[in-house]
C-alpha cells in the first residue's frame, strides 16, 4: 500500500468527474446491468425524496494519519482540506436551530482537525441527543497529545464509532496499513478503561467492519458475534456493537476493483443484492452531510464525487431547511452499495 | 479456451434446473437452504464443510460460491485450507486405504 493519497499522484481517479463518467459507462452504458435510477423509477416515483432530517454528518477535512486501501475519501496525510473555525461556527449555529437528532463528526481523522476540541466543547454545550465520533483508533496512539482523547470524548458524552476492519492483524494490516492492529487494539483498551463499550456505563463504544476485498459483508449479527467473541477471548476487549458497511465503488476501493479486474463482477454482486426495502431507509433519506469548505451534499459518498444537493441551497451560508427538504436526492450506481443485501449505511445493516 | 465446459455465469443459474421438473426443484431447494441453516452446527462450520466438500467432488461452482461465502462469513484463507487439507487427506486416504487390499491380493495369490 502507498502512503500518499489519489489526489497527490494525480491519478485520474481523485476527480469526481472521472469517476462519475466510470460508474456511468461499462456495464451499465452497455445494458448488461440496470442504472440506479432505473430500480428508483421501478418504485413508482421519479426520484429519491428525503424525509425528516435527523442527522447532520460533518465531514472536518480530509487529513488523516492513515492511508487505507478502501478510503472512500481518498484520506492522507497529504490532504490539507480543512473546515474553517468561521465553517465551524456556521456549523454550531445550525445545530441549535435545526432539529438535528445525530451529529456525526467525520474525516479524515477528525482528532486531527486544530479546532477538533473546541468544536465538540461548543456543540456538547447544544445538548445533541446522540453525538458522535468517528474515530480510526490509530489516531488516539498516534501522538501523546491525544492520549487523553478517551477521556475527553467521556467528559463530552461523545458516542465512539471506530472502524476496526478484522478482529485479526493481518487483513487489518493489509488493507490500513502495517501497524494499525496492534495500535487500534491498544486504543480500544484504553476506551475500555475509562469505561467505553462497558455495560452500564452509557459509554457507547461500536465498531466499523468493512470487508477486505471485492465481496459484500456477511451477516452483521454473525459478524458481531466472532468480534465481540475474539476480541474478549484474546484481549480482553468489550465493545457495544458491530455495523457492517459495504465497501462503495468511489476513489481508492474502486482504483482497487479495477485494478484487480473485479469491477465489473463486483458491481453484478452489487446489483443482484438490490433489496427494494434497503432503498427505504438508506442514510441520504434522513442525513445531510457538510464538507469541509460548507458545501451540502445527500451523504459523504456523494461528498466525495462533489454531487452537491440538487437544490438551489447548495451552502451552509444560506441554510434553509424548508427549501432543502424539498429536493430530490442525487444518485449515481454507487448507491448500489447502499442497498443491497441487508443495506448499508455509516450506521451500518438498515433492513 | 474459448468455450470452456464451466462457465462461471452459470452458477447463478442454478435456479433454472427447477424449470423442468418444479417439484423436484423446489424440494432440492428448500432442503439445500434448511441444510445451511444455524443448526447443532454453526452455518460458520457447514460453510467450512462445504468448502471441503466441493474440493471433493471438484466443482468450480461450488469451490467459488464457497470460498466467497467464507470471505462473507470472515472465514480466513489458513482455515480454507486446512478445510481443503481435510478434503485431500480423506480422498488420499481413501486410495491407501485400498493398498491394504492389494497386500492381501498379493499376500494370497505370492508364494
Amino acid at each position: 500500500m502507498g502512503n500518499k493519497s489519489l489526489k497527490k499522484l494525480n491519478n485520474p481517479l481523485s476527480s469526481p468527474e472521472f469517476q462519475l463518467n466510470f460508474l456511468s459507462n461499462g456495464v451499465f452504458a452497455t445494458g448488461e446491468l440496470p442504472a440506479f435510477q432505473d430500480r428508483i423509477t421501478e418504485t413508482g416515483k421519479p426520484f429519491l425524496y428525503p424525509k425528516s432530517l435527523e442527522i447532520l454528518q460533518i465531514n472536518l477535512g480530509y487529513m488523516c494519519n492513515q492511508v487505507c486501501a478502501h478510503c472512500h475519501v481518498d484520506a492522507g496525510p497529504d490532504r490539507k482540506e480543512m473546515m474553517t473555525r468561521i465553517t465551524l461556527k456556521k456549523c454550531l449555529d445550525l445545530i441549535e436551530s435545526a432539529p438535528v437528532k445525530t451529529l456525526d463528526l467525520t474525516g479524515g481523522a477528525p482528532e486531527m482537525h486544530p479546532d477538533f476540541r473546541w468544536f465538540v466543547s461548543e456543540a456538547f454545550k447544544l445538548g445533541i441527543e446522540d453525538f458522535i465520533v468517528r474515530s480510526n483508533l490509530t489516531i488516539l496512539r498516534a501522538n501523546k497529545k491525544y492520549y487523553d482523547l478517551p477521556e475527553f470524548f467521556k467528559a463530552h458524552n461523545i458516542h465512539v464509532i471506530s472502524s476496526l476492519p478484522f478482529y485479526k492483524k493481518e487483513k487489518t494490516d493489509r488493507q490500513r496499513g502495517s501497524g494499525v492492529f496492534v495500535k487500534s487494539i491498544e486504543a480500544l483498551q484504553e476506551l475500555n478503561a475509562v469505561g467505553y463499550g462497558i455495560p452500564k456505563t452509557g459509554l457507547q463504544l461500536d465498531l466499523v467492519y468493512n470487508p477486505s476485498g471485492a465481496f459484500l459483508p456477511g451477516n452483521q449479527k454473525a459478524l458481531e458475534n466472532d468480534y465481540k467473541k475474539a476480541l474478549n477471548e484474546e484481549f480482553d476487549i468489550l465493545f457495544n456493537q458491530l455495523f457492517a458497511i459495504t465497501n462503495l465503488p468511489i476513489s481508492r476501493f474502486l482504483e482497487y476493483l479495477i485494478a484487480s479486474e473485479n469491477y465489473d463482477d463486483y458491481m453484478k454482486s452489487l446489483v443482484e443484492a438490490f433489496n427494494p426495502a434497503a432503498l427505504e431507509n438508506v442514510m441520504c433519506r434522513n442525513t445531510l452531510s457538510i464538507r469541509w469548505d460548507g458545501y451540502l451534499y445527500d451523504c459523504d459518498f456523494n461528498q466525495m464525487l462533489d454531487l452537491k444537493v440538487a437544490n438551489p441551497i447548495k451552502h451552509l451560508d444560506n441554510f434553509d431547511l424548508n427549501s432543502l427538504q424539498k429536493r430530490n436526492i442525487r444518485i449515481s450506481q454507487h448507491c448500489y452499495g447502499c442497498t443491497a443485501g441487508s443495506g448499508s449505511s455509516c450506521q451500518g445493516s438498515v433492513v | 479456451m474459448n468455450n470452456p465446459y464451466y462457465q462461471s455465469q452459470d452458477l447463478k443459474k442454478f435456479k433454472k434446473i427447477s424449470d423442468w421438473s418444479p417439484k423436484l426443484g423446489k424440494n432440492f431447494f428448500n432442503y439445500y437452504n434448511s441444510v445451511f441453516d444455524e443448526g447443532v452446527l454453526s452455518a460458520r462450520e457447514k460453510s467450512l464443510i462445504a468448502l471441503a466438500v466441493s474440493h471433493t467432488v471438484q466443482c468450480p461452482y461450488c469451490i467459488d460460491a464457497y470460498t466467497q461465502d467464507g470471505l462473507q462469513r470472515g472465514i480466513d484463507k489458513e482455515e480454507m485450507m486446512e478445510a481443503v487439507h481435510v478434503a485431500a487427506a480423506i480422498r488420499g486416504g481413501a486410495s491407501l486405504v485400498h493398498g491394504v487390499q492389494m497386500m492381501e491380493v498379493y499376500n494370497k495369490r505370492s508364494m
